[in-house]
Order: C-alpha cells, then structure tokens, then sequence
C-alpha cells in the first residue's frame, strides 16, 4: 500500500490572486451601500461604470501585450481597482472622468510598469490623483448626504447627470451639489471661523461629516473583517489610523479651534477606506512586518499634514502614492531576522 | 576619426543618437519648457543655433586647446554664444523671449551643447561640426515639438496656439483648434505630463528600432538560406 507523502508545510495555503481580491470586494459591500444610502444611485452607476471600463482596459492591454487574457481578467484585481476608484470620485462625476481616471490607473500605473505585481502604485490611486489635478472643478461636485439633500436623485436622473450631463428642469449644479465636509472645513477656516462655529452647521454630524460617519464606520466594519479573514495583516491599519490620530490629536490639543479633532480626522475623507483597503495593497505597499507598521505611520501623518496645511481638502491618496515610493527602501531596511541566526554586531 | 561619414552624423543626430531620446540629455528645459508647440519650437531653434556655434568654435580651436583646460573653454565659448544668443532673443522675439524666460540662459548649462563639444567638435573638421551641431539641433527639437504638441493636443485642444509670438502677427490663423470648448486636461500641461509623455515617446523609438532590428535579421535570414540553397 501506498501513502502519498507531502514535504512541508501541510496546509492547504489556496490564497490565489482571485480568492483575496474576491475577499476585498465583499469587505467593501456594506461600506459601499452605505455610501449609495447617503448619496444616492450615483455610487452604484460609478461602481458599475469603473468596474467595466477597467475590465475592459485590463483586456485590451492583456491582448496588446500578447498575455493570456482569461487569468487575468478573473483574478478581480481590476475588479477592486475600479471599485476603489468609483468610491473615491463624487456621485455624479460625468462618465468621460471615470474613463479617464480608470483607463489611466490600468493603461499606465498597471500595465505600462508590466501588470499585476509589478506596479509601483496603486493603479486606483494614480487613477484618482490623475483627474483630481486634472479636473478641479468636477471632483468637487459632491452632493450633499440625502438626509439633508433637497431632492433625491432617481436611477433615470442620475444616469441623464452622468451620462449626459443634464440636470433635472430647474434645477443647476449649484443648487445641488456641495463640499465634502474636509473642503469645507478647509474653506471656513481659511475664512477665520472657528472650528466650533463651523462643526455647529447640519453638514456636520457627531464626530465627523453627517453621514461620512457611518460610511466610514461601515467601511472600518469590512476592514476589520478583512483582518479576521487575514486577508490583510492589523501593522498597515493600525499604524495609519494610529499615527493619524496621534498627530491630530497633539495639534488638537494645542488649539482646538483651528485643528480638527482626531475622530474627526478618523471618520472624514478616505482615512478608513485608505487604511484597510488602499495602502494595504500588497504590490504597492511594505511587505516585511516592520516596514508595514513604518509604511502605514508615513501615510497617517503625510496625509494630516496635507489636509492641515496643504492645498488639498483631503490628502490620504496621495500619501499613499508618497509612501508607494519609498516602499522598496523601507523594506531594504527592515528585513526581518532569519529564524536561527542573531543579527550580525557591529564590533564594539 | 575625420572619416565619419556626413549620412552617419545626420543619422545620429536625428535618430540613432538623438539627444533627446537616446542619448537623454537636455532634459531639464525638454521637459520644462515643452508645454506647447510654439515654445518647443522657440527654444529647439535656439539650442540649435547654440550648438551650430559652439560646435564651429570648439572645431577651430580643437588643435590650440590643451586638454587640462578644454572645460573651462568650452564653457566660455558656449557661454557667449548663449548671452549673444538671449540678447538677440530679447531685441527681436521679445513676447516669445519673455514665455521662454530663464530657460534661455539656462542654454549654458544644457549637457547636450557641452556633450556634443566635448565628444564630437573636439576631434573632427569644420564641416563635419557644422553638420553635427545642425542635425544634433534639429533632432533635440523634433524631441521637443513633438512633445510640446502632444501636450498641447491633450491639454488645451490646440495646436501652434500663439504662433504670432514666433511668426509675427501673420502666424496668427496658424493656431489649429483640434477640438472646440475642450474643457483642458491639466495633467498633460503639468510637470508629470512631460515625464510621462517622453516616456511614451521614448517607448516608440524603441518598440520602432526593435521592429526594424526584428526585420532586418529577418532579412539577413532569406539571404542566408538562398546561398545555402544556390
């Protein structure tokens, strides 16, 4: 009789590309709803449209490249660049924007650096970055939450706005869209208000922007969930969100009337999202352990000090993609011990 | 080395040593300045001159300069031609001077106008550094035109805007509007958008080399095979 024998290690490992991205997506549902609940049929019309265009990007690039295209296309990784990129721009940003920025994150910050694996960044996040200094007026049409919106927006006319451009009669672009609360906070305090008086208006909730709050408290759900799963490790989140808090809460502390308070900060903007599922992304981001944890602290404080004192209301992606940068040498410096060896002593 | 054929130094100036592309010189005012056609053009023309200058100078002298001090005199020599050069600009494209600014001086400190002193007119005739500075020139500003319209196209929907700063107030109607209200694509027009469009542009040249490299073994293949045959 024979018994079939296998070397070490004996667990099935079976984490396939398609398995963890298809793990992120579904971390990524109840936070998406949420945003959809808050903001209408925009989210979800974007979703779908960055979804296919990346798609259909990563196919052609695939065929262009003489690469199978099947394994690749299914692996979903395209899926969750789209996603990431839908859920970063404004509800009702017009198509060309999403084709854009999709088309862009995939072409260049994907396959140009060679695919899958290979890209230095983010590609959602390069996409992102892209039309946001490309297209400043567009992605800052936020809507306000519809819990204080004048009118909701149905399927039919949020896909006239999207597609076509076109409004509702009577009704301007003005009228109905707004600032995130990062940009107004931004905004008034550029105008000397105080951080009191300007937290005291109905855009602003318990801790942070009305309805963000809970967004952003169900996109945290999902990420926590993806650490159980371990899918992704506790180092990247922990240190972002800790690191983040940390420097909030010290300015603060200093002057709560000109610097927004740490659970603001934590519950406003991409600060979860970016945390759980952006820079944890394991092609662009650190991979030892330590690494990880410096990695996620660079991105926490480089995005504070961009929203505090840069020019943009809202600075996560691109402390992100900063932080991309210097990933290859954090790594360099804290490989971790090999198992069995001591770490060789400078002679005293 | 005085026997580098003319069809040679053209060839490299334009293509197989452009400095733009292969040998990625120059690329602090390639990447700077080539926002639009116009300007591309502006400054390619004057780097052109520079280099046809310093190329005949530093070709003059070649035999009288000791090699311990040929930097410090190449330097001069490109130096005054710049400053000749920046003067001219400022009395006769003064509007065209004024966009282009501290690139113009900054001529000087282009590697492509010292490398081309250094590794060419240094050792060859007057003639051939003639050439040399010409094509060399003419192949910096192909590099630059074309990705001064690239980012032009993409970003404002235009090409040859504000040609007049250039042609007069004639070149007016040269400004061709690829697209009409284009909203304007700001990457393109900012700083990444030059890396990224040299990048692309130096994809071509290579994916184009490759493919003629590819076909010519093709070819030397056919050749092979039909001795062997006959």
């Amino acid at each position: 009789m024979r018994f079939k024998t296998f070397t070490s290690p004996h667990m099935s490992p079976a984490r396939s590309v398609n398995r963890v991205m298809r793990q992120v997506l579904y971390a990524l549902v109840p936070g998406t709803v949420a945003m959809a609940w808050f903001f209408g049929w925009g989210v979800l019309v974007n979703v779908v449209l960055a979804v296919t265009v990346a798609l259909a990007a990563e196919a052609l690039m695939l065929m262009a490249r003489r690469r199978p295209v099947k394994p690749f296309v299914t692996d979903l990784s395209a899926v969750v660049a789209g996603w990431l990129f839908a859920l970063a721009v404004p509800p009702l940003t017009p198509w060309w924007i999403t084709l854009i920025g999709v088309g862009f994150a995939i072409v260049v910050a994907k396959h140009l650096y060679g695919g899958l694996g290979y890209n230095p960044f983010n590609p959602a996040m390069v996409g992102y970055v892209a039309v946001v200094i490309s297209f400043p007026r567009e992605m800052t049409l936020w809507l306000p939450p519809s819990t204080l919106a004048e009118m909701a927006f149905s399927l039919p006319q949020t896909l006239q706005a999207i597609f076509l451009g076109q409004l509702p009669a009577g009704l301007t672009w003005d009228m109905i869209t707004g600032a995130t609360p990062l940009d107004r906070l931004q905004t008034e305090l550029a105008m000397d208000r105080s951080l009191s008086d300007i937290q005291a208006s109905p855009f602003f909730g318990a801790v942070a922007g009305r309805g963000w709050e809970w967004i952003n408290l169900f996109f945290l759900l999902g990420g926590l969930w993806l650490i159980r799963r371990r899918v992704i490790t506790w180092h990247v989140p922990v240190a972002m969100l800790g690191s983040l808090a940390l420097i909030s809460g010290l300015f603060w502390l200093i002057n709560p009337e000109v610097y927004a308070s740490p659970l603001f900060h934590l519950f406003s903007g991409a600060a979860i999202l970016g945390a759980f599922f952006i820079a944890t992304d394991p092609v662009s981001g650190s991979t030892t352990p330590m690494g990880r944890l410096v990695f996620g602290a660079g991105v926490g404080i480089l995005a504070y000090v961009i929203r505090a004192w840069g020019g943009y209301a809202e600075g996560v992606a691109f402390a992100i993609l900063l932080m991309n940068m210097m990933a290859p040498t954090i790594d360099h410096y804290t490989q971790p011990r090999v198992f069995g060896k001591t770490p060789a002593r400078k002679e005293g | 080395m005085s026997d580098v054929s003319y069809r040679r130094i053209i060839a490299d100036g334009f293509w197989y040593n452009n400095p733009g592309l292969v040998q990625l010189l120059g690329l602090c005012p390639l990447l700077a300045i080539s926002g639009t056609v116009v300007n591309s053009l502006g400054l390619g023309l004057a780097t052109t001159l520079t280099l046809i200058a310093s190329n005949l100078a530093v070709s003059t002298i070649r035999n009288w300069v000791r090699p311990e001090i040929r930097i410090p005199v190449y330097v001069l020599i490109i130096a005054s031609v710049v400053t000749a050069i920046e003067l001219s600009m400022n009395a006769y494209f003064h509007e065209l001077y004024l966009v282009l600014g501290i690139f113009i001086p900054l001529i000087v400190t282009n590697c492509a106008i010292i490398g081309r002193a250094e590794a060419f007119a240094s050792k060859n005739t007057l003639p051939r550094a003639f050439v040399d500075g010409l094509t060399m020139g003419l192949g910096f500003t192909a590099v630059l035109v074309a990705l001064g319209g690239m980012r032009e196209a993409l970003g404002h929907g235009t090409l040859f805007d504000q040609a007049h700063l250039m042609f007069g107030e004639a070149a007016r109607g040269l400004t061709i509007t690829l697209v009409e209200d284009y909203r304007g694509f700001l990457l393109a027009i900012l700083p990444p958008g030059a890396f990224i469009g040299l990048g692309l542009l130096l994809a071509m040249k290579n994916w184009i080399d490759d493919r003629l490299e590819r076909r010519q073994a093709r070819r030397r293949e056919a050749v092979t095979l039909k001795e062997a045959e006959a």
